[in-house]
Order: C-alpha cells, then structure tokens, then sequence
C-alpha cells in the first residue's frame, strides 16, 4: 500500500497545486530560517579533535593575583606564563606538549615584482603537529632537536605555498621573514579546524595561520605575541623583554597529550607539584587551582558559543512553529476540500488507520520537498549572513552546510510536515462519510 | 440477509433534536431487489447509510449475515463494508484525477488482492459494464451514464453481497436510467441482493420489493397504495 499511498500523495499534491506550493514554501521558509541559525551553532560548537577528545588537554594553572581571581568566583587564567610554559614544556611529563603564541611575519617573496606581505604566524613547538594530527601535503613538521637547536624552519599552509611556490613541492626551499632565511620543512594540506580549539582566546573563528615557526625561535627573536596578553603584576621598570619573559603576564596556550587516565592523573599530579615547588619560591599565591580540559569541556568553558546564538535559535524555531501552524490551516483547508473523496473512501471500505496512513505519507511527501526547498533557503541565509559581515574573514568558516545539517533540514522538515499533519489528518479521518456524500 | 430491528437514529444539535429514523424495522433476504421509496425528509437516506454502515444508529439493532454490527469497531466495520457492500450513488463519486482503471482499483485496493488478482477483477467488471475500451479514460471524458456505468463496476468488483444504491438514475437522462436499470436488474439476477432508494415511481416499479417510509418508520400498506400515496406527494 505504500506505494499506492506515494501515487495517491502525488495525485493530490498536483491536484491542489496552489495549497501544496504554499504548505511547502510555509515548510521551507521555516525549515530555511531555523536551519541558517543552527548551521551556524552547529559549526560554532563543532570538535575539529572529537577522535582525540579523551587525550589532549588544555593547560590552566593558577598564578594570579591573590586578591582577585582571574575569573570570578575562581576561574584559573586561559592561558600560561613564559616561565611556566618553559618549565612544563621542558619537564616532558606528557606523552607531547605543545605551547604556543600567535604572531606575524613579513614574508618576502622571491620574485622581485612581488612587494613584501604580512602574515599570521603561529610560534609552537615540534609537537603540535602530530598532536593536533595536522596533515601535510609534502614533509612534515620540524622535530624536537630543531626546537633545541633553534633551527630556523618554517612550515607552510598550503594556500601560502600555492602564491609563493605556485603549488609546487616548496620542502627544502628558503623562505624570507623579516629579513631572515628559513628552510621549508612541511606544507600543509587544507587544515581549517572550527572553532581554533588550540586558541580559543584569539578569536576562535579566525583562520588558522599561514606559516608556522619553532617557538624558541621565535622567543630568541623577540617576535611579538599578536594574541591576547593579561597581566595582573607590573613588570618592573625598564627590564624590557627579559622582563617580559620573566613576568606573571599570560600569554601562551600550552596543550599537553596523555595517553590514558592514569596518564592524566600522574600529570596533574606533577601539575600540582609543580606549583608548590613554585610557592616556595614566592610565585603562585592563590590556592592550588590547576586544571586539564579536554578539546570540548575547553571550548564550553570558554563560551564558544555565546547566549546570543542560543536566543536567534530559539527565535527562528519559534519562527519555523509559526510556519506550522500556517501549514496546519492550510492542512485543514486541504482536508475540507478533499472531505469528499475521503468519505468516498470510507465508504468504498478504507478503516480510519488505511486514512491516516494515506494521509501522513502525503503530509511526509509535503515535508521531504519543504526540506529540500529549505535547504537552497539555508544556503541563501548562510550567504545572508555572510553578506552582512563579510568585513569578518571568519565568518566564511561559520556559513558552511556539512551533509550532517543537511541530512538534518529534511529530518527537520519531515518530522515538523508530519507533526503539522497529525490534527488536520485526526479530523480528516473522523469525519462522518454519510454528511459528505449524502451532499452529492 | 439483512435485518434491522427497532433501529433508531437521531441527529442532535445544541437546540433541535432531529428523529431521522424511529423504530424502524426491515429484513431484507438474500437475493432481494428492494426498492425504497418515501417523500423527501422520510429517512430513506439514513436508512441506507445506516445499512452501509456509513453511520451508526442511535438504537436498536442491526444484523447483517447474522453479525451485529453495533459491536464492530472501525477497523470490521470498514472490512465488513469492503467485502459485503458495493455503493452506488447519485451523482457517481468518481476521483477525477484517477482514471477508470483506477478508479475501480480503489476498493479493491483496501481488500488487500495482490495486483494480478485486482486486475483480472478490475477488468472484468469494467467489460460488464460495457466499456472494456475505456479503461485509461478519466472520469471527465465519459458521459453521466458511463461514468455511473463505472461507479456500478466499481461497486461490483469486489463482489459484495449487497448492493446500496441512492437515487442511482437521477443525474440521468430516461435513456440511460433505462440502460443502468437493466444493468442492476442483471446483477440482481447473478445474485446480489439489492436496495435502492429513489423517488421515482418508475424506477421503484422495476424492484421485486417495495418499501414505504414515511416519518422514519416502515410504512404498513400494500405497495401499490405506497405508490399511489408517493404519486400524491
């Protein structure tokens, strides 16, 4: 019966063309509203690491100001000091470490006709590559010597080698930053993670950066941190960077990788030792207030996501219920008008549930072609939105529809067709065969 | 058979209460042409909804083959009305957009015959009622006569027992009533009980059986006075 009840839906959808188009723009329109919102809170609240959830984490202790918290009522500063990256990424207690600042470089291209550019760099070290599980299109990341050596290295995003190399295999190439040579040892394949879980503190949507240096270089070299820098201590007076250095400002986000729970536990442990050792020695005076989170409990600790999204979502899903009930109204003209073919039907020997069977698989024909329609009016809100902050590159990133939503706006479409069907098809079914056919 | 035995039926608004049917009482044996007959506002209408098991009595009681079917819910009542009831209405109900095959399919469809069994069927009757050429025609492109030739095929595809029909003849021209009448005349003959309702004296005359109401209730009387009665308004 299926079958017959698919060629019967069809029948009925070309035989009330005008009621059927506006069921499925009302269905449509809705679906396109709700789905452009949670599209966006969908890509917002993504995991780019889910595969390694259960191993990296993010590093928090807890140096502040004893007098007021970093964050009320004790939140631990996002981010680490110089001195405590050094001296944790150096103890090497985790399987990988990673610490990690956002800076920029002025490339230099080769060809003389081609004018110096600035790019977002990221300065960190030789673990963050198969940490994060970046992936390379040639080479790789540099190693751990090259950190130690302070080896002038660079790895490249696949977009910056495309405008300097033309695509080409660009390993074992010099590149000049800021008038120094760096040897070219990886290029990365199309890496984009959203939200940039490793830096969250720095924009989480932006792009990730084109060029990637060894961290002790770039500390030997004073590059400038282009991030977020919090300070609770003034630095003393005229110490300059070795001040800086040695300073309780937060600048650097440091990531660890363990293996297991114990592996977990024993680094918190050695995290805890850490900071008491540090007591000693006058720094840290708040109460021990260490943290690991891992990839998704950071980024809802930071708020990826803000209250603001949460409320445009419960507005266009408000939005699509007032398109049901619209499609609800035109249900039950639908259902007055065809009154007489479905006591017809029940007099020709269909029970209330054949009826309603019918009647609901043309309501999810209804919806299947909402859902589709809604999809083209999801991409046309994603490019909406795009168009209205298109001054923030980030905001690409955020308007992208992943077969997931996709597969999620007809889901949607479908189950709000056959929700909006339920009462016109109650009615429909009950109503009294004799009173319509006795009219004829 | 059908038998119905102080069957009542009233329809009730908030201010008016309407007795369409009040003791009515009838048995009509296997095999019968009945015909039914009454002035407007009688209760020859509800009498035949109520046998078709399109509305339910308010009392009494209702057998049909020896089922009372005041104790079946919907999902029997449909069956029963599938298998035992073939309809014939005025003005035909065809499904405009469906064309005769289909049209015919449609009970067909509800008894659950597998697709060579409905065919065969469907095929049958439509060459019974003389369009065998006609099968992928839609509803619009056949006369008023053909088109209650169909719905007379439609009724009879699934074989039912009995056959219910109101006022089959009066979208017709006499041409075409003759020609439907002889068609129903003929399927009375291979055994199928039939009840028409009419008003038309003529027609009433060609059943084997006529029934009088007047005031929802059988009225005594030989048929022939009825006849004369409804010949005097």
């Amino acid at each position: 019966m299926f079958r017959y009840y698919l060629k019967l839906g069809s029948l009925s959808i070309r035989a009330n063309p005008v009621l059927s188009v506006l069921m499925v723009a009302a269905i449509a329109i809705g679906i396109g509203a709700c789905m452009t919102i949670m599209t966006v809170r969908h890509v917002m609240s993504g995991n780019p690491v889910e595969h390694k959830n259960d191993q990296l984490y993010h590093v928090q202790v807890d140096n502040w100001n004893p007098d007021d918290p970093y964050e009320d009522p004790n939140g631990a500063p996002v981010q680490v000091t110089y001195l405590d990256a050094r001296a944790l990424h150096d103890a090497g207690r985790a399987f990988r470490q990673t610490t990690s600042f956002k800076t920029s470089r002025v490339v230099q291209p080769d060809s003389e006709d081609a004018r110096p550019f600035q790019e977002e760099s990221r300065a960190t070290t030789a673990d963050f590559f198969p940490m994060f599980d970046v992936p390379f299109l040639f080479g790789s990341g540099w190693n751990r010597s090259s950190d130690e050596t302070l080896e002038q290295v660079v790895v490249v995003s696949r977009e910056l080698n495309e405008k300097l190399f033309g695509g080409e295999n660009s390993v074992g190439r010099t590149l000049m930053l800021n008038d120094e040579a760096y040897r070219v040892v990886g290029v990365l394949d199309t890496w984009n993670p959203v939200p940039k879980f490793y830096d969250v503190n720095n924009n989480p949507f932006e792009a990730p950066a084109q060029l990637f240096l060894p961290f002790s270089v770039a500390i030997a070299g004073s590059f400038d941190n282009n991030g977020n820098t919090s300070c609770w201590k003034p630095t003393p007076e005229g110490s300059g960077r070795e001040g800086f250095l040695a300073s309780e400002c937060i600048w650097i986000q440091m990531w660890v990788e363990l293996q297991n729970a114990s592996a977990k536990q024993d680094y918190m442990s050695f995290l805890d030792a850490y900071v008491e050792e540090q007591k000693l020695l006058g720094r840290f005076p708040r109460p021990l207030n260490n943290h690991l989170r891992n990839p998704a409990e950071w980024m809802e600790y930071n708020e990826i996501v803000d209250d603001e999204v949460d409320v445009l979502l419960s507005l266009a899903a408000l939005f699509l219920v007032v398109c049901l009930l619209n499609t609800i109204g035109l249900l039950l003209a639908k259902a007055a008008r065809s009154s007489k073919n479905t006591s017809l039907r029940r007099a020709l020997g269909a029970s209330k549930a054949e009826l309603f069977k019918q009647h609901i698989i043309e309501a999810g024909m209804i919806g299947i072609a909402g859902g589709l329609l809604g999809i083209g009016m999801t991409w046309i809100g994603l490019r909406g939105i795009e168009h209205l902050f298109v001054e923030y590159d980030f905001m690409q990133h955020l308007v992208r529809m992943d077969w997931t939503m996709v597969m999620l706006a007809v889901a949607l479409a479908i189950i709000s067709a056959l929700s909006a069907a339920l009462y016109p098809t109650w009615r429909t079914c009950n109503i009294t065969p004799a009173s319509h056919l006795r009219l004829q | 058979m059908l038998k119905m035995k102080n069957v009542s039926k009233v329809y009730r608004t908030d201010t008016v209460e309407t007795h369409a049917l009040r003791e009515f009482s009838l048995t009509v044996e296997e095999g019968e042409f009945v015909s039914v007959t009454g002035p407007s506002g009688s209760g020859k209408t509800t009498f035949l909804n109520i046998a078709g098991l399109l509305e339910d009595l308010t009392s009494g009681t209702y057998e049909l083959d020896g089922r009372d079917i005041s104790k079946l819910n919907d999902k029997e009542r449909s069956h029963v009305r599938n298998e035992k009831i073939g309809f014939i209405f005025q003005s035909f109900n065809l499904i405009p957009e469906l064309d005769i095959f289909d049209n015919v399919d449609v009970p067909l469809r509800y008894r659950g015959f597998k697709a060579d069994e409905r065919k065969r069927r469907i095929e049958q009757s439509i060459e019974m009622v003389g369009l065998g050429s006609r099968m992928r025609h839609l509803p619009a492109q056949l006369s008023g006569g053909q088109q209650q030739r169909v719905a007379i095929a439609r009724a009879l595809a699934g074989e039912p027992r009995f056959l219910l029909a109101d006022e089959p003849t009066g979208n017709l021209d006499s041409q075409m009533a003759d020609s439907v009448l002889d068609l129903l005349g003929e399927i009375n003959d291979a055994g199928t009980t039939i009840i028409m309702v009419t008003h038309e004296l003529g027609l009433a005359d060609r059943a084997r059986r006529n029934i009088f109401v007047r005031d929802g209730q059988v009225s005594d009387g030989a048929p022939e006075l009825h006849l004369a009665n409804l010949a005097a308004g």
